[in-house]
């Protein structure tokens, strides 16, 4: 009962951060129908923009500031770098964020060095909160859940419920007509993907600090993200939010089976002391995203909630 | 303008020239982490090489030549490692220093071996200082490979004392990285445990992944409902910082044992909570009684790398011996310092260093400590620091033990 409990919770959170990550990645492939690979560097951004601005001032400010400065540095990126590769096609804009992640990655490791910077926890939420079956539980952990939620709802609304939100889906899918009716379509172009950054940006300054602040954040994080927007369905909000908890839970939840693969499959005859019989589920963790990349793409090429093959 | 360039010219080649007739820098090349998760052991101990080779210069060097330390980033990959090897040996490395990772150091022993014997007279010597694994002394031995810590079997040997003492501790969870050493520590754990203290029940044995976990949360939750008295693990780097994190957000309250608990930023994580819980087995710790010479040393290094406290004790054995022995062979051609390094006794800054000749395993005392407040120093820029438990202090002879060694030896 209690592994159940906190694989939940765990996974629901891992899984939040996850979302929080991608939604900006398939809002911005939605937009431009192109896969942004500098995405998690974004993420890296923000937990060191997050960093530095707790050094001259408190985690409060930086928690609005980075993500505001993460979102600018993708508008820049967009109206002068994105939108000239542009005209060249979508090989010459995955080429483009391609060469972009690898700059941010050097860069940031000339600014802040090659090892994990001390990004810590604010010290105001730095005790635990409950605790559940012997175990203490963060508060930090379920400030990441409320700011998550919080991020999801806003989000929601706004693309749902605000005349601003109706245009930036109208042009997802129908740009042309979108420009006719007089509105600013670039400009619409640059703000989402400024928000997607910034998303980007705040899944890092609340996850750099409970996990870890260092240069290999990004590649790390990269193949994850991309996992869950693929699975979810390229461009789907919904799609993404569905992979990210599904993956979130699969790979907390994993780590906690001790079963080995021959516990499930033995009645085929896999005995426990061979090679593969011996693989636990709980190793078996970090590759499960991977299959069920592979699994959803043969089943489902468009994945969950998608309408477009990849 | 012409002859201008010519003369330029020809000035910068003389200049190479005179450098190259000159000679007088051994090249070691250091190849270790030096960026990515695991930079923050490899850092340290390139540091810490830097200052024993500068101190070692600074006395008249090694037989009047300096000692050079080169660094390349080998991102804990095997593979990379060889390209690097490779880089260090054309650019005229002919000693090799590394240590995270025995799969690295592995590979690297291999590559080195079969370098040496495809090219006689340019032969290559490997100094590891932290790959552990207790086969690279033993049944996988090789002349061309010298080992400056002590392997899991000895750490291993120290930590289960400890814990056959200890009546209280009934149940012990085994945590590692799931690669040679992690399963080595595993290994020995289990062995050991059976055989001083029987009644102990091993309720959990579990490899994670090397420097991919970013939140060992599920692990700890894992272990707290295992209900285990003790853990032993033989993390280190992020792995090691990451894992007892986890266990201090958890509120776990048993103690960690460990190899690498002094790893950078171990201690500021737990704060408070590593008193009394976290336990690591080295080859000595700042807080040990020392010479001056040590404690300047130690402030020597604290001061000049704010960052990391001074760890890597056996990085000054390493080169200290490596002196000794080019002094007593003559040379620092390579062959003819590993057979001077054979034998050879050296007093370390904890007690006498000696390089057993049958597998070149280095024998040394080996120290069991925990964290305490008001230390004489305390690490992580906390007012925490190591000290000595009770009856901790282990013998070189007491830490050895017997090896299978059959070395092959060059003419």
């Amino acid at each position: 009962m209690e592994t159940v409990v906190f694989a939940l919770l765990n996974g629901v959170i891992y899984g939040l951060l996850l979302f929080m990550l991608s939604s900006g990645l398939t809002l911005i492939f939605s937009m431009m129908g192109v896969l942004n690979f500098a995405h998690a560097s974004f993420y890296m951004l923000g937990a060191y923009f997050a960093y530095t601005l707790m050094e001259g001032s408190n985690f409060w400010i930086a928690l609005f500031i980075a993500p505001v400065l993460v979102g600018l540095a993708g508008m820049v990126v967009e109206r002068y770098g994105l939108r000239k590769v542009h005209a060249r096609g979508h090989v010459a804009e995955l080429l483009f964020t391609f060469g972009l992640a690898y700059l941010i990655d050097e860069v940031v490791k000339i600014f802040w060095g090659r090892t994990a910077v001390n990004y810590k926890v604010p010290e105001l939420l730095d005790f635990p909160l409950f605790t559940l079956y012997g175990a203490q539980y963060p508060a930090y952990r379920i400030f990441i859940l409320l700011v998550a939620i919080l991020m999801l709802v806003a989000l929601w609304y706004l693309l749902r419920r605000t005349r601003a939100g109706l245009i930036i889906q109208a042009a997802l899918t129908h740009p042309h007509m979108v420009g006719h009716l007089g509105h600013n379509v670039p400009m619409i172009f640059m703000m989402v993907f400024g928000a997607g950054c910034a998303l980007a940006g705040l899944a890092g300054v609340i996850g750099g600090n409970y996990f870890i602040t260092d240069p290999a954040m990004a590649v790390q994080m990269g193949p994850i993200v991309f996992v869950v927007v693929v699975v979810g369905g390229l461009g789907s909000l919904e799609g993404a939010f569905i992979a990210a908890m599904l993956i979130g839970l699969l790979q907390t939840s994993a780590v906690s089976i001790n079963a080995s693969l021959a516990d499930i499959f033995g009645f085929l005859g896999l005995a426990g002391t061979s090679e593969v019989g011996g693989i636990t589920i709980a190793s078996m963790a970090p590759m499960l995203p991977f299959l069920l990349l592979v699994l959803v793409l043969m089943v489902r090429p468009t994945g969950l909630m998608g309408d477009r093959e990849v | 303008m012409r002859s201008t360039r010519t003369a330029v010219l020809a000035a910068a080649v003389s200049a190479i020239a005179v450098t190259a007739a000159h000679a007088d820098t051994i090249k070691m090349a250091f190849i270790d982490p030096l960026s990515g998760a695991m930079a923050s052991s490899g850092e340290p101990a390139l540091q810490s090489f830097m200052l024993a080779a500068e101190h070692i210069n600074a006395n008249g060097g090694v037989n009047g030549d300096d000692i050079e330390i080169v660094p390349y980033d080998n991102k804990v990959s095997p593979k990379e490692s060889l390209v690097q090897l490779q880089k260090a040996i054309d650019s005229g490395a002919r000693y090799i220093l590394q240590g995270n990772g025995s799969s690295v150091a592995s590979a690297i022993i291999e590559a080195v071996s079969k370098h040496n014997a495809r090219n006689p007279g340019e032969e290559v010597l490997f100094f590891n200082y932290a790959a552990v694994t207790p086969a690279f002394t033993n049944e996988a031995c090789s002349f061309w490979h010298f080992r400056f810590d002590a392997h899991t079997d000895m750490k291993m040997n120290a930590i289960t004392d400890w814990v056959a003492k200890r009546d209280d501790i009934k149940k012990v969870y085994i945590i590692g990285q799931d690669y040679v050493h992690g399963e080595a520590v595993a290994a020995a754990a289990v062995a050991q445990l059976k055989e001083k203290r029987p009644d102990i029940e091993i309720v959990g044995n579990e490899l994670h992944p090397l420097a991919k976990v970013k939140d060992f949360t599920p692990y700890v939750q894992k272990i707290i409902s295992s209900g285990a008295d003790a853990v032993i693990t033989g993390n280190w780097g992020q792995d090691m910082t990451l894992l007892v994190k986890a266990a201090a957000d958890a509120g776990q309250k048993i103690p960690y044992l460990t190899f690498y608990g002094g790893s950078n930023g171990a201690v500021a994580a737990l704060g408070e909570g590593a008193i009394d819980t976290l336990y690591q087995v080295s080859e000595g710790v700042t807080n040990l009684d020392a010479s001056p010479e040590q404690y300047a040393m130690i402030e020597e290094y604290k001061q000049r790398f704010p960052q990391y406290d001074y760890y890597y004790d056996r990085a000054f054995t390493t080169l200290e011996m490596f002196d000794a022995a080019a002094e007593k062979a003559g040379s620092v051609e390579p062959i003819a310092v590993a057979k001077a390094m054979e034998g050879l006794e050296v007093q370390a800054a904890y007690g006498p260093a000696t390089m057993r000749a049958e597998d070149h395993q280095l024998q040394q005392n080996l120290f069991v400590t925990t964290v305490a407040k008001d230390q004489k120093y305390g690490v992580d820029n906390t007012d925490l620091g190591w000290r000595l438990v009770d009856g901790g202090a282990i013998s070189a002879e007491a830490a050895s033990t017997p090896t299978t060694c059959k070395m092959e030896r060059p003419e």
